[in-house]
């Protein structure tokens, strides 16, 4: 099957839509883009050399990447990416499906969490390049004509969420839970959710709304 | 991150050909991943051994327990054979991390993961394990969540892994695969405390694979737990944590096994403690008073004092929950 893009597509470093170069967007991408700097700044002095260079280069001279097809909420996708793409990226950057959030980018907030094959991970950690197959399902994949999943209402019936900024990985890692009967009681919720920080607070509200999805499963 | 070129093993003969020729072992990735996106880790070829039929938890026939190193941490944790035979581990396990990374996380990965010391992951500054010879800023540093035992003048970092320790008090081995076949080593030899050398931490040659880690069989039935004291409730690497395993009979305590965390560069075993409880009654008393060996020949840092007493008290408080209080 042929791919989608074209095999320059990029690293989670490089926007490959030309929006992303502009708007809030850009300051992500600077932010990216310097770090990656870094890295090649630790190398040595030849490579800092370079390093200015980095974007240009790798448009002539691709890195190594790999054509993956996978499932995302039911639609088969085939494309090429470089190796370095994170299922996050993935996601956001390349889909367009910025439900799952980038917090911590290092497994430790639980914004990025969506369900490969039905299990919950931290698609932050997680190479692309590896989900050869796999059916990922994101939060904008719950809803069913229209209708909110439970688990959603739950969040909302439950006032679960201030910013929101947290809620599509709580919601997701909840369904989780939700599926691995961790459901026994508040105290158990808790500890079951705890890959799941909220900087609003909302724990108390998170927990009931886990309760009342559990209850009507 | 640095670019890579990623690979699948087809079996363990292609993945052992794949190391050996310099590529490196990604299991969970959820080390690995977050130590490149880092430039600390700089693989420049990934082998891929998620798939390999190193999963299966299994009685061998002289008892042994095997965890299969590509079992995810919750799987094992949520093992029904293990957790009769041996809670400690699984509670170990499941006070690790989080859910969403134990599923995908491994539990060789989990013993090969690297320290959590914050200058080792800051590739701007010195480190003798990142870089040896550079220095080691912790010393005079943020050394808070540090070691105070089997430290050396080059590096105080701990071992973070919760598991290691329950393994270390079970006296478990770590079955390694390399071009020669396969061998057991001891879990407690396969870590390597920093001495001169801290950029070495593990027994594994170039390019050996962890296959397994064994649990021997335990001729007389051990009681078992793990308690883990933290700055918050979960989701945080261990300040101190104590593996306790039992078998008391006739009211006597006739084997006593425990490892403690969070306070050694290595899983840290306490013979001195285990010595006192050995052929003695269960009692508060005699908890407090083999507690208080728990940190023999400890040396602390300034900032990280508190460890000593903390890990006293770790002990006793789970000498008391698995011997019981009385
Ligand atoms: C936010 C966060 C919190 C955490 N909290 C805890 C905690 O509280 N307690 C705890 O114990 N751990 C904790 N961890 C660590 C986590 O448990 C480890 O990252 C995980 O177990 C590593 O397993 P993995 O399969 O993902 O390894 P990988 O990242 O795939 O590999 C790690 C290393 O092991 C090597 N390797 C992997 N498998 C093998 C093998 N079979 N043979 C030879 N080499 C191999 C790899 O080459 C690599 O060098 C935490 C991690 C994160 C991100
Ligand atoms: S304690 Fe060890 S890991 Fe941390 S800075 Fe010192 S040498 Fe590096
Ligand atoms: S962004 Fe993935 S866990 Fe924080
Ligand atoms: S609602 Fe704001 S971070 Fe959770």
């Amino acid at each position: 099957m042929p791919c989608e893009r074209p095999s320059t597509d990029s690293a989670s470093v490089r926007p490959n839509r030309p929006e992303a170069l502009s708007g809030p967007a850009s300051r992500r991408v600077f932010l990216a883009a310097t770090s990656a700097v870094g890295g090649v700044l630790a190398a040595g002095p030849a490579a800092a050399e370079a390093a200015p260079l980095n974007m240009e280069w790798a448009a002539s001279a691709p890195e190594p990447s790999t054509c993956v097809t996978l499932t995302v909420n039911g639609e088969r996708h085939t494309l090429t990416m470089d190796n370095r793409t994170s299922l996050l990226d993935l996601l956001r950057e390349h889909l367009g499906l910025t439900g799952a959030k980038k917090g911590c980018d290092a497994g430790a907030c639980g914004a990025c969490t969506v369900l490969v094959d039905g299990r919950r991970v931290v698609s932050c950690l997680m190479l692309a390049v590896r989900l050869e197959g796999a059916e990922i399902t994101t939060v904008e994949g719950l809803e069913r004509g229209g209708r909110l999943h439970p688990l959603q209402q739950a969040f909302i019936d439950q006032d679960a969420f201030q910013c929101g900024f947290c809620t599509p990985g709580q919601i997701m890692s909840a369904l989780g839970c939700v599926q691995e009967a961790h459901t026994g009681c508040a105290e158990e919720i808790r500890e079951w959710m705890s890959g799941n920080l909220c900087r609003c607070g909302c724990y108390p509200n998170i927990v009931r709304a886990v309760e009342q999805a559990a209850r009507g499963w | 991150m640095h670019s890579f070129v990623y690979t699948r093993a087809s079996g363990l003969r292609q993945a052992l050909d794949a190391a050996r020729r310099g590529g490196r072992y990604l299991a969970g990735g959820t080390t690995l991943v977050d130590l490149m996106r880092e430039t600390v880790e700089r693989p420049a070829v990934l082998v891929d051994i998620a798939g390999l039929p190193l999963r299966d938890v299994t009685l061998t026939a002289d008892g042994t327990l095997r965890i299969g190193a590509l079992a995810r941490m919750a799987e094992a944790a949520a093992h029904p054979g293990i957790r009769a035979a041996h809670p400690v581990v699984c509670e170990a396990l499941e006070l690790s991390a989080s859910p969403q990374l134990r599923t995908v996380a491994t539990i060789g990965g989990n013993l090969m993961q690297r320290t959590r010391c914050p200058y080792f992951r800051d590739v701007t500054a010195a480190c003798n394990k990142r870089e040896p010879g550079s220095g080691c800023p912790a010393r005079e540093g943020v050394h808070r969540t540090h070691a105070i035992l089997g430290t050396s003048r080059q590096c105080v970092a701990t071992h973070p892994s919760d598991l290691a320790v329950a393994l270390a008090a079970l006296d478990a081995d770590v079955r390694v695969l390399g071009p020669g076949g396969e061998r057991a080593v001891p879990l407690t030899a396969f870590l390597l405390p920093p001495g001169d050398t801290p950029h070495r931490e593990h027994a594994l040659g170039p390019g050996e694979l962890i296959t397994a880690v064994d649990i021997p069989p335990h001729p007389r039935p051990l009681r078992s737990g793990y308690l883990k004291v933290r700055d918050r409730r979960s989701l945080e690497f261990a300040l101190t944590s104590a593996a306790v395993a039992l078998h008391i009979r006739g009211g006597v305590i006739r084997e006593a096994k425990l490892a403690a965390g969070g306070v050694g560069t290595v899983p840290w075993r306490l013979p001195a403690v285990e010595r006192r409880l050995i052929g003695e009654r269960p009692s508060n008393r005699l908890w407090s008073q083999a507690a208080a060996r728990a940190a023999d020949g400890a040396r602390p840092l300034p900032g990280n004092r508190f460890k000593t007493e903390l890990l006293k008290r770790t002990v006793e408080r789970q000498l008391r929950v698995v011997g019981g209080g009385r």
